[in-house]
């Protein structure tokens, strides 16, 4: 059980690995997702905008996420614009997820009964307050699920960045197993660490269903 | 970017197809293995493959092609990059596509079954006649979108070293100290893969309307 032990020793640098997961996790969705909620208010109305805004997500949506960190952090540089391996990764994170959640806000906007927005324009909301007050939460009940799945490619996602030198949690994994050659607990660690997270991110999607279930979403 | 450098770029592009290719190939088979294992509830078996499926679907794939690739040695197996790549995106979409085809067997109307059954077929024929073909046909769309999640996280191999179509611009822009345009033309080259899968879906999920089901 030597290695258990060598692994113990090395919690520190688990421990950090597991912190800086979380915290670009956590800090890349919430802007992913008030920047999602922005594009799909910006394509409530047809304008030359709205255009431009349908083309970025459909261009997001076809590329890797890597590449994208690759552009920022190996890219940019070229023309002048030098990040730190740390904030292209959650720029790149940012950008790509706002796209893709946008992409499910706007399916079910789609879908979304045209009464209530009239309804809304009648009692003379403006079109930001209808959004927020009447559009958005809706949307947002509605595709919780589809939400719930995207936040796990998140996830999954921010381990791409051990690519560009992110010092994140596979990245700590990698750098204890080429010390002390241990990589089958190394990383039997760390997979249990994300498979963790994702249980954690799981229920709290189930507790949300109860909650959209008390609002007589849960036919949706 | 002279034509090598565009070679390389096409040679990089190759190796992710031909990489995605077989691991989609074995991927939606044995996610059609394990769904029915699963819908036969062979008792240890079937909590065995939940929490395969469970694991499977929170490992980033990155984590996944290191583990395999570092630790395969430990346990005798000798694997080159390309094996372990595969094998690590066959275990990836494997999992999530076991889950598309189960999705798509719970739907199945139970009155078919029926009807098949009083018409005198046998379970193996009913299963390839009558079930398969229809699920082929509502999994169809899943199952596409599921490849082009694939790809777009095959650039994860090039942690191992593969000189996938991502990796392939590290390689252009040691020789020019210029690494925007490459990246750029593997992006299009990227859009291009997966735009074309984009629109496959398109057209499995019409085709998937059009029968109603």
């Amino acid at each position: 059980m030597t290695e258990w032990t060598i692994l113990w020793e090395a919690r520190a640098l688990f421990l950090d690995g597991l912190l800086a997961t979380l915290g670009l996790f956590a800090l890349s969705i919430i802007c992913a997702f008030v920047l999602g909620c922005a594009w799909v208010f910006l394509l409530e109305e047809r304008n030359r905008l709205s255009i431009v805004v349908r083309g970025w997500i459909n261009l997001m949506r076809t590329l890797p996420f890597l590449i994208l960190a690759y552009l920022l952090y190996y890219g940019l540089p070229e023309l002048g614009l030098r990040m730190s391996a740390w904030t292209a990764g959650l720029l790149a994170l940012v950008i790509y997820h706002a796209a893709y959640f946008a992409e499910i806000l706007r399916g079910s906007r789609l879908v979304l009964p045209e009464g209530y927005i009239e309804a809304a324009k009648a009692h003379g909301f403006t079109p930001l307050r209808l959004y927020l007050r009447i559009t958005l939460p809706q949307l947002l009940i509605k595709t919780r699920p589809l939400l719930g799945n995207q936040l796990i490619i998140a996830l999954k996602d921010t381990a791409f960045l051990t690519i560009i030198t992110v010092q994140e949690l596979t990245a700590a994994a990698n750098s204890v197993q080429s010390t002390y050659f241990i990589p089958t607990q190394a990383f039997v660690v760390v997979i249990v660490m994300y498979w963790l997270i994702s249980i954690c991110l799981e229920l709290a999607l189930k507790r949300a269903g109860r909650f959209g279930a008390r609002r007589g979403f849960d036919h949706v | 970017m002279n034509t090598q450098a565009w070679l390389l770029l096409l040679e990089g592009a190759w190796t992710t197809l031909w990489l995605c290719g077989i691991a989609i190939g074995i991927g939606v088979v044995l996610g059609l293995v394990i769904a029915l294992i699963r819908l036969a509830k062979v008792p240890f078996v079937e909590q065995l493959l939940v929490l395969y499926i469970s694991l499977a679907r929170a490992t980033p794939l990155v984590t996944l092609v290191l583990f395999l690739f570092l630790s395969a040695p430990v346990f005798g197996i000798n694997m080159n990059r390309n094996t372990a790549a595969i094998v690590a995106m066959t275990l990836n979409t494997a999992a999530f596509n076991a889950e598309i085809w189960r999705a798509a067997f719970l739907s199945f109307s139970r009155d078919q079954r029926e009807a098949a059954l009083a018409c005198g077929m046998t379970g193996g024929v009913f299963f390839r006649r009558i079930m398969l073909p229809q699920m082929i046909t509502t999994s169809l769309p899943g199952l596409v979108n599921e490849m082009s999640f694939l790809i777009k996280g095959s650039p994860a191999v090039a942690v191992i070293g593969i000189v996938d179509l991502t990796r392939v611009t590290n390689r252009i822009s040691a020789v020019t100290y210029d690494p925007l345009p490459p990246i750029l033309a593997a992006a299009v080259l990227y859009m291009l893969i997966i735009g074309v899968l984009l629109k496959l879906q398109g057209l499995a999920e019409r085709k998937a309307n059009r029968l109603a089901m």
